[in-house]
């Protein structure tokens, strides 16, 4: 018995080494990145193989926004999905390892604040009402809703929002503190946005934030917060039509996709991010975000096609951006 | 004998039987927490998940539609990452404890040895992934392939079956091996022809226990680099040409069963919730049917020792 086996183990060995390089033949696009992006290249992916026949083959991983862009610095995808834009140590590193990249918006991600449906006190919250909450001075300190506006009642305040690792936690800490990964500690936090989706709803003096898709699976559950828009001082509930006007602001960010540029000489990488940035619309819809204007997905495939390598920001986030400004930027290796 | 020395030792012996009645309900109460736990888990994936498991939710690709998802490339490539890992470390845990046992002089240099294969076996995983990434994707070129995943898990579970292997040799009466070398036989003659055959039942053991681990091993495999959506299989193991044998799957790109739960719970529609209770409910299902085909085995093998 021992004989046999370690008779086809030495033939398993064997024959790989000979046909290693066979399933380089066939053309494949492989992507990886942010969890937040997954949802829509998911759905671009898998009409794209159907559209295709088969004839080409799409892989999508999650190693989340940084792990991403590590491995696509190291020139081992095509493309990365990307929850916020490149940072100066990432920008680092491609251009250590050669790789140009072509920054395409493909969606909007719009954070949505989520309360208790027995909360009827909370009719809009303003940002400097949620970096009273949220920011590291209020640590152990601000536990009560009336110690935010002294309108709201004596009743504790919970709060949930996405752990330390996730790019919607920058996001938001940006966005409301002020500064990236600047935020209070003592709050429920969880990578499985449907664990926050839980808690809020369990408790009646509870406060969270997550993507807005989370929200609208939940609707029955939870109701959301309108934030007040610091530029034009009006309350605006989070939708379609308010993130894509940019009404809704600051909490509303673009994600998107990386395409190195060597790669855009595959025909298949080229075809994909063509029918990324032609079906993105629908597709964007189909899976409960926002989706750019027409104008702006037109403006990007332009881009793409002219291959205007680098970033329009300066390796680092930019709070409040409109994508049609982004897209007319001079973009900077 | 007086008979309040009766009464008192009627009065010790109650109390004992006490003490022995209430531990056997404690282990009971012990053994109940596991075996209940499990079931109601099971119970429960099962109720949920029931909706949809079909023919559909085998065949079907990973969608972004729940109604329409299935777990094909899953399921798999899961039992591909299996067979690699059962065919890397088997062979590799059974010499390395056989030479252990019947070969290797007692002295310092195999009592750490000993010691350390012992630890390995409490390394997180997670710790394997990352020498993984670095030794088979990187360094060897294996990429972020089948055949690294499964080498990956079968380094995770090499001291299980190692140990598996010693615990059962030493099983075996010291009067085979004299018998054997009475014979005349050599040392790698007793071992073919009696220890390693006589041992397979307790090696099959570890070995079952082993896959088992792997099977739900989602952290190393995440680290090396699996991916989430594939709507692909690798190419078939057999080819119409000659040598008919293909193993070009082994450097394919993957998913495996765990990952494709963990990213439908993860998911904001409560559709996939159900597609990962029901994915979760044939990973067990998969795991009892391995159990259960080792114990068939083992009972096989047993039968077929006569000493």
């Amino acid at each position: 018995m021992n004989v046999r086996k370690i008779t086809t183990l030495a033939a398993a060995v064997g024959a790989l080494f000979v046909s290693a390089s066979a399933l380089a033949n066939q053309p494949l696009v492989k992507i990886d990145g942010s969890s937040t992006v997954f949802p829509i290249t998911e759905a671009v992916a898998e009409e794209f193989q159907k559209a295709k026949k088969g004839a080409v083959r799409v892989t999508v991983g999650i190693s989340g926004t940084g792990g991403g862009f590590k491995k696509f610095c190291r020139g081992e995808t095509d493309i990365s999905n990307a929850s916020r834009p490149i940072l100066d140590k990432e920008m680092a590193d491609c251009k250590a390892a050669g790789i140009k990249y072509i920054e395409l918006p493909v969606a909007f991600d719009a954070l949505t604040l989520v309360m208790n449906p027995k909360n009827a006190f909370l009719k809009q919250i303003t940002v400097a009402e949620l970096k009273t909450m949220w920011e590291p001075a209020a640590q152990a300190k601000v536990l009560k809703w009336n110690q935010v506006n002294a309108a709201w009642p004596d009743t504790g305040l919970k709060l949930f929002g996405p752990g330390a690792d996730s790019g919607t936690f920058d996001y938001f800490t940006e966005a409301v503190v002020g500064k990236a990964k600047s935020s209070r500690g003592d709050f429920t936090a969880s990578e499985d946005d449907n664990v926050l989706v839980q808690g809020v709803s369990r408790d009646a003096g509870a406060l969270g934030y997550f993507g807005f898709a989370y929200y609208l699976e939940n609707k029955d559950k939870l109701k959301a917060v309108p934030v007040v828009n610091p530029k034009t001082g009006k309350a605006v509930e989070p939708s379609l039509e308010a993130v894509i006007s940019g009404d809704y602001q600051p909490l509303s960010r673009p994600i998107f996709i990386y395409v190195n540029a060597a790669s855009v000489d595959k025909p298949e990488v080229k075809e994909f991010v063509e029918f990324y940035l032609k079906n993105g619309a629908a597709l964007t819809k189909e899976v409960k975000y926002v989706p750019l204007t027409d104008a702006d997905y037109k403006h990007a495939l332009d881009n793409f096609s002219k291959k205007k390598t680098g970033t329009a920001f300066g390796g680092h986030s930019e709070v409040g951006v409109k994508v049609s400004d982004l897209l007319k930027r001079d973009p900077k290796e | 004998m007086n008979q309040q020395d009766l009464q008192a030792i009627r009065a010790i012996i109650t109390r004992h039987k006490r003490w022995d009645m209430l531990f056997g309900l404690l282990g009971l109460l012990a053994l109940m927490v596991g075996v209940l736990t499990l079931t109601v888990l099971f119970a429960d994936m099962a109720i949920k998940g029931a909706s949809r498991i079909d023919y559909d939710f085998l065949t079907n690709f990973p969608s972004r539609r729940a109604g329409s998802a299935g777990i094909l490339s899953a399921w798999v490539g899961t039992i591909l990452v299996m067979l690699v890992t059962a065919f890397s470390a088997v062979p590799l845990g059974v010499a390395a404890g056989v030479y252990l046992e019947e070969y290797a002089p007692k002295n310092w240099m195999t009592d750490i040895i000993e010691i350390n294969v012992t630890n390995l076996a409490g390394v997180p995983s997670i710790v394997y992934g990352l020498l993984a990434l670095g030794l088979f994707v990187y360094k060897f070129g294996f990429g972020q392939s089948i055949l690294s995943a499964g080498l990956t898990l079968g380094l995770l579970i090499l001291p299980v079956v190692i140990v598996a292997t010693r615990e059962s040799i030493r099983a075996i009466p010291q009067m085979v091996r004299e018998g054997a070398y009475a014979c005349g036989a050599t040392t790698w003659q007793t071992v073919r022809d009696h220890i390693v055959p006589y041992s397979s039942a307790g090696i099959l053991t570890g070995v079952i226990i082993g896959m088992a681990r792997a099977i739900g091993e989602t952290a190393p495999i995440i680290t090396i680099g699996a991916l989430t959506f594939i709507a692909f299989l690798p190419p078939a193991p057999y080819t119409e040409v000659f040598p008919f044998i293909s193993f070009d799957w082994l450097t394919a790109p993957f998913t495996v069963m765990p990952i494709q739960m963990f990213n439908w719970t993860s998911r904001p529609e409560a559709a996939f919730q159900v597609n990962a209770a029901a994915a979760g409910f044939l990973l067990v299902l998969m795991t009892l049917c391995m159990n259960g085909a080792a114990i068939w085995l083992r009972y096989r093998l047993r039968r077929n020792i006569k000493w």
